[in-house]
C-alpha cells in the first residue's frame, strides 16, 4: 500500500508532510490543492516528517491537505516520438496543453499511445539478452530507433516470442522475455528510467577518440570537443551565449540534439520553435527539429522543476545514445539550475556554503557531467553524449561557485568575454584563456591528424601562440606608444589581429559565415598562417596598419562568399597580388 | 477588500518583526490575504498551527492583541476597460479621485503563458532615438530595461518612447517614485493628450517600501486583461525596479532567510524573472512589452540586481554622460537588444546589420585612441579620424535628443563614413559599399 500524509508547514513551494508509512528520498508524490494535484519530490525527511519540493506554485494551499506517495522516483517516459517534441521540466508535452496559460495541475502525455509505428524485429526467439540489448527497431524519422531491452531489467533473459514485423502502438506488447527463474515478461516500445539515475547498459566507456564538428571555428580549429566530451561556457550576460549555444544546435554533427532550456528566457525557447523546424541540417539534409528534442522549463515557470529538466534531458540523449547514436546536449544554462538548488537548500534552513549554494554543489555538477560520454555498447558498436552546458556567472566573476565546480568536471574551457563583447568581435571567446583538454589527447592529436590535416594540433598551437605574442606585443604598444616600439612589435601585434579577425570572429547571423566546415577551417588556416609566415616590410607603423587592414578586409570578403565559388576564387586572387607587391 | 461575513477572526499575535507578524490560526492557505489591525497583509508561511503574514505598510503600532481576519483569497484586481485613464496604488485602489472599477476580479501574479503558445515577437517599435533603433531595436514582445546612475534622465527617456511608441496601452508601475516624478509622468501623459490609453499604479516614497512588491502584478494584470482578452498592444513601464528587489531583500531578510550577492535574496532571480517573463508576443495578436528602469550605483552592473536583471531581460539600454559630445547618450557598447535581429535588415533596410557593427567598432577605435591620449601617446592619422568621428557619431546618433527616422540614421552613419574612413578601413561588404557608399 502507498504512503499518505498531510500538509503540516508551507514555505513558498517547500512544504513539510506528516507521512503515516515509509517514504523514500526522491520520491514522487502528489500534493491535494483544491481540485488539483501538485507533483512534487521527496527532498529530506526528519521522523515521521517529509520535506517535499513542489512543482508548481503553492498558491491556495492549506495545511491538512492530502498528500500520496506514489513509491517510485520522477521518471522519463522512453521510446519513439520524443525527437520533434517539446517538453517541459516534468517531461509534459508542451503542445497538446489546452489554452494559452500554463494550468496547474495540468499533466500531459509525453509520447503519442496511438500513433503506429513500423517495427522490425532484430532479435529472434531463444536469443539470450540482457538489459538495453537490441530487440528491434522502427523508423522515427530517418533514425533507426532501437527497441530495447528495458533498462531496468535485471540478469540474463531469452526471447520467448517476438511479433512479426508490422504497425504497433508504443504500449503493445512486441516481446515476450522469460527471466532466469522462467518467469515471462511483457516488452513494449515505450519503458520508464528514474531520471536522476544514470543509464548503464554498456560494456565500458573508453576516452573520446574523435571530434565533434560544430562548424564554428574558435571551437573546432581553436579547443576542439571531442564526441563524447564535455565542455562548458560561462559568459556574463550579453556576451552571445546564447547566440553560441543555438550556433552548435544548428550546426552540430550529431545524429540526436536535446535542448533543455533551464531557467531562461522564453522567447529564446521561441526562437527555437519558430525557425527549427525551417531550418535544415547541413550533415543531412532533413529538417532540425527531426533530430531535435526540446525540453523547457524557463525562468518564469516553476523553480523545483528546473532541476528535474536537466536530468530528464540527459536521460533521454542516455537513451539514444544505448541505440548507438551520436547524441549532443545543450544545456542552458546549468546556473539556474544551482540556483534553484540554492532556493530549496535556503528554504530547508541548510547551513549554506560558498554564495550560500549548498556545499554539494561541486559534486551534484560533477556527477551530472560525468553521465555524458562515449561508450562501447553490449554488441560492441559506438554511441556518444557529448554534453556542452552554459553557466551565468554572477557579476560576469569566473570565481563563483558553480563556474568554479563546472570547472573541474567539464574538459573545454570557452570563456565569453566582456571586452570582446563590447567591440562587437564575435563570438566572444577569448582565445587565451580558453582550452579544450581534448587537443592534448595523443588518440584525438592522431585523428586530427589524419582527417583535418597533417600536424594540425601543431598548427593549432602555433595559431595560440601569434595571439598569445600579438597580445603582449599590444601590450607594449599600449604602454610604451607607437613610436617607442620596433615595427616587429606593430607587425606582431597585426598578425594577431588578421587571426582574430579571419578565424575567431563569426557572423552568427551570414548565412555563409555562420557555418564553417573542418575542410573549410583548415583551408583558412593554412591561408593566414602562410601570411603570418611571411617577412613584410613598412615604412611605418601607419603602412602597417592600412596594409593588414586590406588584408583582413579581403579576406573577410572570402568568409563572406561560398567555398571556392568565383567570388571567393576572385578575391583570393586579389590577395595573392598584394601579397606579392608587399611582402618578400 | 473589505470585511466579508463569516471571516475567522483572531487576536492574539505571537511575533512581530518590522515586516512580519506570526499568530496560530487553523485553515489558512498560502498566498491568502489578511487584514492586521486593518492593514493588508498576505500568508508568506505556515509552521503546523504557527501562520506568518507580511504586512504590506509595516508593522509600525500594531499591537499583540490587534486583530486579524483572513480574506480567503490571493491578492486581486478588478479588471475591464474602466481601467483606462486612470491612477491606482499598489493595492488597485484608485488615487485620482474617480469612482471605483467595476470589473472581473482577477488574481494578480498568475499562471505562466506555455512557451510553446507564443509567437516569436517580429514587430518593430520605432522610438526616433538613433541609439535605440538604430543600434539596439526594440521589438514588441521585448523586455528590456534601461540601466543608468540616479542622475540620469531615464524617467524623461522612458516617457518620450512611451508616448512615441504606436501601442493600444501603455502601462506604469512606479515604484518608490518621488512624488516629483510620479506628477511628472502625470503631466506628460496629460500634455501628449493619450492619458485615455494610459493606466498608473504607483506607490511613492512616501509610501511603505513592501507595498511596492504588488506593483509589478498589479499592472502586469492590468497589461494581461488587454493583451490577452482585448489582442492589444500593451507596453508597461516600470521604474524603478532596483527599489523593488531592495523591497523584496527588507521582506526575506525579516524571515530570517539566508542572503546570497549583496544582501539579496537567494531567489532574486526567480523572483523577477516572473515579472519580466510577463512579456509576450500572443498568437491573436496581442503582445506586451515590458520597458523597466534598474538604477545602479555608481555604474556598477556586477551587483545583483543589475546582473540577475541582465540575465533575465532581452537586453539593456545603457545610459551615460559623454563627455566628448556633452550629451546624455545611450552607450554603445554595453547596450543591447537581444531581439533586434528578429527585426534588423527585415523591418529596416538590408545595410542595417553592417552599418551597425561598423558604427560600433570604429567607435571602439575611438576608446583606444582615446586611452593612447591619455596615456600622453602620439596619435596616428587613422586615431585623429576615429575621434573627430565618434564625436560627431555621439552627437547626431547618440545622443537620446535625436528625433529621426530609420533610413535617416542609416544614411547618418554612411555619411559619417565617408568623411572619416576608407572604404577598407570599414571592412563592410562590397555589395554595400557599392550601393550606399557617400563620399564626402
Amino acid at each position: 500500500m502507498k504512503s499518505t500524509g498531510k500538509v503540516t508547514g508551507i514555505v513558498s513551494n517547500l512544504v513539510t508532510v506528516e507521512t503515516n508509512g515509509p517514504v523514500a528520498q526522491n520520491e514522487l508524490c502528489y500534493v491535494t490543492c483544491g481540485d488539483t494535484r501538485l507533483m512534487a519530490e521527496v527532498i529530506k525527511v526528519t521522523g515521521k516528517y517529509a520535506a517535499i519540493q513542489v512543482f508548481e506554485s503553492t498558491r491556495g494551499l492549506k495545511n491538512g491537505n492530502e498528500v500520496e506517495f506514489e513509491g517510485k522516483m520522477l521518471e522519463a517516459t522512453l521510446g519513439p516520438g520524443l525527437l520533434s517534441s517539446s517538453y517541459d521540466g516534468l517531461q509534459n508535452d508542451l503542445t497538446t496543453m489546452t489554452g494559452v496559460f500554463l494550468k496547474k495541475g495540468e499533466y500531459t502525455k509525453p509520447l503519442d499511445e496511438t500513433k503506429l509505428w513500423d517495427f522490425t524485429p532484430t532479435a529472434k526467439p531463444g536469443d539470450n539478452v540482457v538489459a538495453a540489448d537490441w530487440l528491434g527497431e522502427v523508423k522515427e524519422g530517418w533514425l533507426p530507433h532501437k527497441i530495447m531491452v528495458p533498462f531496468a531489467f535485471k540478469g540474463e533473459y531469452t526471447v520467448k516470442s517476438i511479433v512479426p514485423a508490422g504497425q504497433y502502438t508504443i504500449n503493445d506488447t512486441v516481446a515476450v522475455l522469460t527471466d532466469e527463474s522462467g518467469e515471462d515478461h511483457d516488452v513494449t516500445m515505450t519503458q520508464k528510467w528514474p531520471v536522476k539515475v544514470a543509464i548503464k547498459g554498456y560494456r565500458e566507456k573508453p576516452r573520446p577518440n574523435r571530434i565533434m564538428e560544430t562548424g564554428v571555428r574558435v571551437i573546432d580549429t581553436l579547443n576542439t570537443i571531442a564526441e563524447g566530451g564535455t565542455g562548458f561556457i560561462p559568459g556574463p550576460f550579453g556576451c552571445g551565449k546564447t547566440v553560441l549555444q543555438h550556433a552548435i544546435a544548428k550546426q552540430g554533427d550529431a545524429e540526436v540534439i536535446v535542448m533543455a532550456a533551464c531557467g531562461e528566457r522564453a522567447n529564446e525557447v521561441v526562437e527555437i520553435f519558430a525557425e527549427f523546424p525551417e531550418l535544415i541540417d547541413p550533415h543531412t539534409g532533413r529538417h532540425l527539429m527531426e533530430r531535435t528534442t526540446i525540453i523547457c522549463n524557463t525562468s518564469n515557470m516553476p523553480v523545483a522543476a528546473r532541476e528535474a529538466s536537466v536530468y530528464t534531458a540527459m536521460t533521454i540523449c542516455e537513451y539514444y545514445r544505448a541505440m548507438g547514436l551520436k547524441v549532443l546536449l545543450l544545456a542552458d544554462s546549468t546556473s539556474r539550475w544551482a540556483q534553484a538548488l540554492r532556493e530549496m537548500s535556503n528554504r530547508l534552513e541548510e547551513l549554506p556554503g560558498a554564495d550560500a549554494f549548498p556545499v554539494d554543489l561541486s559534486a551534484i555538477i560533477s556527477n551530472f557531467y560525468a553521465r555524458a560520454g562515449m561508450v562501447v555498447l553490449n554488441n560492441g558498436q559506438t554511441g556518444s553524449v557529448t554534453f556542452i552546458g552554459t553557466v551565468s556567472p554572477a557579476g560576469g566573476n569566473l570565481k563563483e561557485p558553480v563556474t568554479e565546480s563546472t570547472k573541474k568536471a567539464a574538459r573545454c574551457f570557452y570563456a565569453l568575454e566582456q571586452n570582446r563583447a563590447d567591440k562587437k568581435r564575435y563570438p566572444a571567446v577569448n582565445p587565451i584563456d580558453s582550452y579544450s583538454k581534448y587537443l592534448e589527447y595523443p588518440e584525438i592529436r592522431e585523428y586530427l591528424s589524419e582527417k583535418v590535416g597533417k600536424g594540425w594540433a601543431e598548427k593549432v598551437e602555433k595559431t595560440k601562440n601569434i595571439i598569445r605574442r600579438g597580445k603582449e606585443a599590444n601590450d607594449q604598444i599600449n604602454i610604451l606608444g607607437d613610436d617607442g616600439v620596433p615595427m616587429s612589435y606593430h607587425d606582431l601585434f597585426w598578425k594577431s589581429e588578421l587571426v582574430d579577425f579571419i578565424i575567431l570572429q563569426q557572423d552568427a547571423f551570414d548565412p555563409v559565415d555562420s557555418l564553417t566546415p573542418m575542410e573549410r577551417q583548415e583551408y583558412m588556416l593554412n591561408l593566414v598562417l602562410d601570411i603570418c609566415d611571411r617577412d613584410f616590410k613598412f615604412e611605418d607603423y601607419e603602412k602597417c596598419r592600412s596594409f593588414f587592414q586590406e588584408l583582413i578586409n579581403i579576406l573577410k570578403q572570402m568568409n563572406y562568399s561560398e567555398f571556392r565559388s568565383d567570388n571567393f576564387n576572385r578575391y583570393r586572387e586579389q590577395l595573392n597580388n598584394i601579397l606579392n607587391e608587399n611582402g618578400k | 477588500m473589505a470585511n466579508k461575513a463569516f471571516q475567522r477572526v483572531y487576536t492574539q499575535l505571537e511575533a512581530i518583526t518590522k515586516a512580519t507578524v506570526s499568530l496560530k490560526a487553523k485553515g489558512v492557505s498560502n498566498d491568502e490575504l489578511a487584514t492586521v489591525d486593518g492593514r493588508l497583509a498576505q500568508v508568506v508561511k505556515t509552521k503546523g498551527d504557527l501562520v506568518t503574514l507580511q504586512i504590506f505598510a509595516g508593522t509600525e503600532g500594531i499591537p499583540t492583541n490587534a486583530e486579524v481576519a483572513f480574506l480567503g483569497e490571493p491578492p486581486t484586481l478588478k479588471v475591464s476597460d474602466q481601467l483606462a485613464g486612470r491612477f491606482f496604488n499598489a493595492y488597485g485602489q484608485p488615487i485620482d479621485g474617480g469612482p471605483e472599477i467595476e470589473g472581473e476580479e482577477r488574481e494578480i501574479g498568475g499562471p505562466s503563458v506555455n512557451p510553446y503558445k507564443r509567437k516569436q515577437p517580429s514587430q518593430l517599435i520605432p522610438t526616433g532615438i538613433a541609439g535605440i533603433d538604430l543600434n539596439n531595436t526594440l521589438v514588441s514582445g521585448q523586455k528590456i530595461p534601461f540601466f543608468a546612475d540616479p542622475d540620469q534622465p531615464y524617467n524623461n527617456v522612458m516617457a518620450q518612447v512611451a508616448l512615441r511608441a504606436d501601442v493600444d496601452k501603455i502601462i506604469l508601475g512606479g515604484m518608490g517614485l518621488t512624488n516629483d516624478d510620479y506628477l511628472y509622468f502625470r503631466h506628460e501623459f496629460e500634455n501628449a493628450g493619450a492619458l485615455d490609453k494610459i493606466i498608473s499604479f504607483v506607490n511613492t516614497t512616501e509610501q511603505p517600501p513592501v507595498e511596492r512588491l504588488l506593483i509589478p502584478d498589479m499592472a502586469l494584470t492590468a497589461a494581461e486583461y488587454f493583451a490577452v482578452d482585448k489582442n492589444e498592444k500593451v507596453l508597461v513601464l516600470l521604474t524603478d525596479m532596483t527599489l523593488y528587489a531592495d523591497a523584496l531583500s527588507i521582506v526575506s531578510n525579516r524571515m530570517d532567510q539566508i542572503p546570497s550577492k549583496d544582501s539579496m535574496p537567494g531567489s532574486l532571480y526567480s523572483d523577477l524573472a516572473k515579472i519580466y517573463e510577463k512579456a509576450v508576443q500572443l498568437p491573436d495578436g496581442g503582445s506586451i512589452t515590458i520597458i523597466a528602469v534598474t538604477t545602479l550605483n555608481d555604474g556598477d552592473i556586477t551587483h545583483a540586481i543589475p546582473d540577475n536583471t541582465g540575465y533575465i531581460t532581452e537586453g539593456q539600454l545603457y545610459l551615460r554622460a559623454d563627455p566628448d559630445s556633452g550629451k546624455v547618450i545611450i552607450d554603445p557598447f554595453r547596450s543591447l537588444s537581444r531581439l533586434k535581429q528578429l527585426v534588423i535588415g527585415k523591418q529596416t533596410r538590408e545595410d542595417h546589420n553592417q552599418v551597425m557593427n561598423t558604427g560600433v567598432r570604429l567607435s571602439a577605435d575611438a576608446q583606444n585612441a582615446k586611452t593612447k591620449l591619455e596615456n600622453g601617446f602620439d596619435l596616428s592619422d587613422y586615431d585623429l579620424r576615429c575621434l573627430d568621428y565618434a564625436k560627431e557619431y555621439a552627437t547626431r546618433l547618440l545622443a537620446i535628443d535625436v528625433n529621426i527616422k530609420i533610413d535617416e540614421m542609416l544614411d547618418t552613419a554612411w555619411e559619417l563614413f565617408g568623411k572619416y574612413f576608407t572604404k577598407a578601413e570599414t571592412g563592410i561588404r562590397q555589395d554595400l559599399t557599392d550601393k550606399y557608399w557617400r563620399q564626402s
